[in-house]
């Protein structure tokens, strides 16, 4: 199959992009001032993400898609408010996980943002669990960007007047160009920002002037550092089919009440989890010294018993050192145990910490 | 001194006398990123011609570092062990990697010039 190419391909081969295939895509991994310069700037100023590999999905319907979704999402979606957005799990019947993924209502239905790898997947699992009851669309003619970093309210502003009013996790539509665009409060980087969302022959134009405000493309490389030092989870490596969100220690993100009653894909499992713990569980792992942990690390503990693996690891430019998490036993769960990852051949001591590595700074507000 | 010499595995090499001066090029640098992690072979180690003796790590990935000759290692460049950035910085000079008293002077030969190098590292990363 041939290698896609999002609509801002010009524009980053403009910028002297340097490309990797990811999930189908020709995506830029890294601009000229590289990953760490990346990194710092958006944590600094603002950053722009061309996110369009992910997968956009738009489902129209009213009360009866609200009771569909609820047998399929393990959220309180009666209750969720028009244009709010929740994060969830896509879960098989044992709550392993298919994708993660930022679902919001809007005035037509629900609109849901998925992992480019997973999202035609996602939409055939979707489709046959809502026996094709409610028009679905995979919008392929809709770019997504995202622009985080502290000045990204103040840059966004200035060329779509209104977007620095909405609160985290929380949306709208508004006009550039007098095109419709929809804007959401969110991102997966540890910092206050927006995605939008945006017809493919308008997001050049739309991002070319966010760049002139002051703000800059970052390649997947600075995303993955950004979100790794967040404690953010990167489906296919922190996540996959054979992790529960319980396992994932996801547990904020079900809707306590849809517990109680348990009638979602997946519950008998995560209310059993939930009661009765777990065997293994997400933490975040902290290298002493330089030495990097990446994906597939053994973790070892004290008494060099095989206790776990990395599942992400990497340098953290603002951390200024080695982050990682991973999976451990529960009983290696708690923070500050001391743990062994196995490098190169070598063990080197590593301790168990709580998560994020880097401080979030979102903006919250009433909801 | 002689002139300085290159491998295919993208390290240089500048032997003065019988000891030898090891770091990887500017080229490597620019293909590996930015560097955060770099490892080096312990002093008095014995390295062989194309052995691993060393590790540099970008935020991407790890990569092995090589030895274009065989030695003993005489010295290591513990400042790019401490600011691994210094190797993107100053990578054909300060941010060397390790000295070797070479074994063997004719394996120097092997190795490639400035202009070979050059089209060598052109001709592979297009």
């Amino acid at each position: 199959m041939e290698t896609k190419k999002t609509s801002l391909y010009q524009l980053h081969q403009d910028c002297n992009a340097k490309f990797v295939e990811f999930a189908g895509y020709q995506m830029p991994i890294q601009y000229s001032e590289g990953i760490i310069e990346e990194h710092k700037f958006t944590r600094n100023h603002s950053g722009i993400f061309d996110v369009s590999h992910m997968g956009q999905l738009f489902i129209y319907g009213g009360e009866d898609l609200i009771k569909d979704l609820e047998k399929i999402f393990p959220l309180n979606l009666k209750n969720l408010k028009l244009n709010h957005s929740k994060y969830s799990f896509l879960m098989d019947k044992d709550a392993g996980i298919h994708d993660d993924l930022i679902i919001t209502k809007t005035n037509e239905g629900f609109l849901i943002i998925l992992n480019a790898a997973c999202k035609d997947n996602d939409f055939k699992i979707l489709k046959e669990l809502l026996k094709e009851k409610y028009k679905m669309v995979l919008n392929e003619n809709r770019s997504l960007i995202a622009i985080q970093g502290p000045k990204s309210s103040e840059i966004l502003n200035d060329v779509i007047n209104g977007v620095k009013d909405l609160n985290f996790m929380s949306g709208n539509w508004f006009k550039f160009e007098n095109q419709k665009v929809y804007i959401t409060r969110s991102g997966y980087t540890g910092e206050d920002g927006f995605e939008i969302s945006i017809a493919n022959d308008f997001v050049d134009k739309l991002t070319r002037e966010l760049i002139n405000k002051g703000s800059k493309l970052i390649g997947l490389g600075a995303r993955d550092t950004l979100r790794l030092e967040a404690g953010l989870c990167l489906y296919g490596h922190d996540l996959d089919k054979d992790k529960t969100p319980v396992e994932a220690n996801l547990k904020w993100a079900i809707s306590k009440e849809r517990i109680s009653k348990g009638d979602f894909i997946g519950s008998d499992i995560i209310i059993k989890q939930l009661n009765d713990g777990v065997s293994k569980i997400r933490v975040g792992i902290k290298p002493e010294g330089r030495i990097i942990a990446r994906e597939k690390t053994k973790i070892f503990n004290q008494s060099d018993v095989h206790i776990g693996e990395i599942t992400s690891g990497t340098f953290g430019p603002s951390v200024n050192g080695p982050v990682a998490m991973g999976y451990v036993g529960n009983e290696f769960s708690k923070k500050n145990t001391k743990v062994f990852l196995e490098v190169r051949g070598k063990k080197h001591p590593a301790s168990i910490c709580s998560l994020p590595f880097y401080k979030k700074s979102y903006v919250k507000g009433v909801n | 001194m002689s002139e300085v010499k290159y491998s295919k595995e993208h390290e240089w090499i500048k032997l003065d006398g019988d000891v030898a001066t090891i770091g990887i090029t500017q080229h490597a640098t620019e293909m590996l990123g930015d560097i955060v992690f770099a490892e080096l072979p312990e002093k008095g180690a014995n390295v062989e011609k194309d052995g691993t003796a060393g590790v540099v790590e970008s935020t991407k990935a790890a990569s092995d570092v090589y030895t274009p000759v065989s030695g003993e290692v005489v010295d290591t460049n513990q400042a790019i062990v401490d600011d691994p950035s210094k190797i993107n910085q100053d990578p054909e000079d300060s941010a060397w990697f390790f000295k070797l008293k070479i074994k063997d002077p004719s394996e120097m030969d092997t190795l490639m010039n400035k202009d070979d190098y050059d089209k060598f590292a052109k001709e592979t990363s297009a």
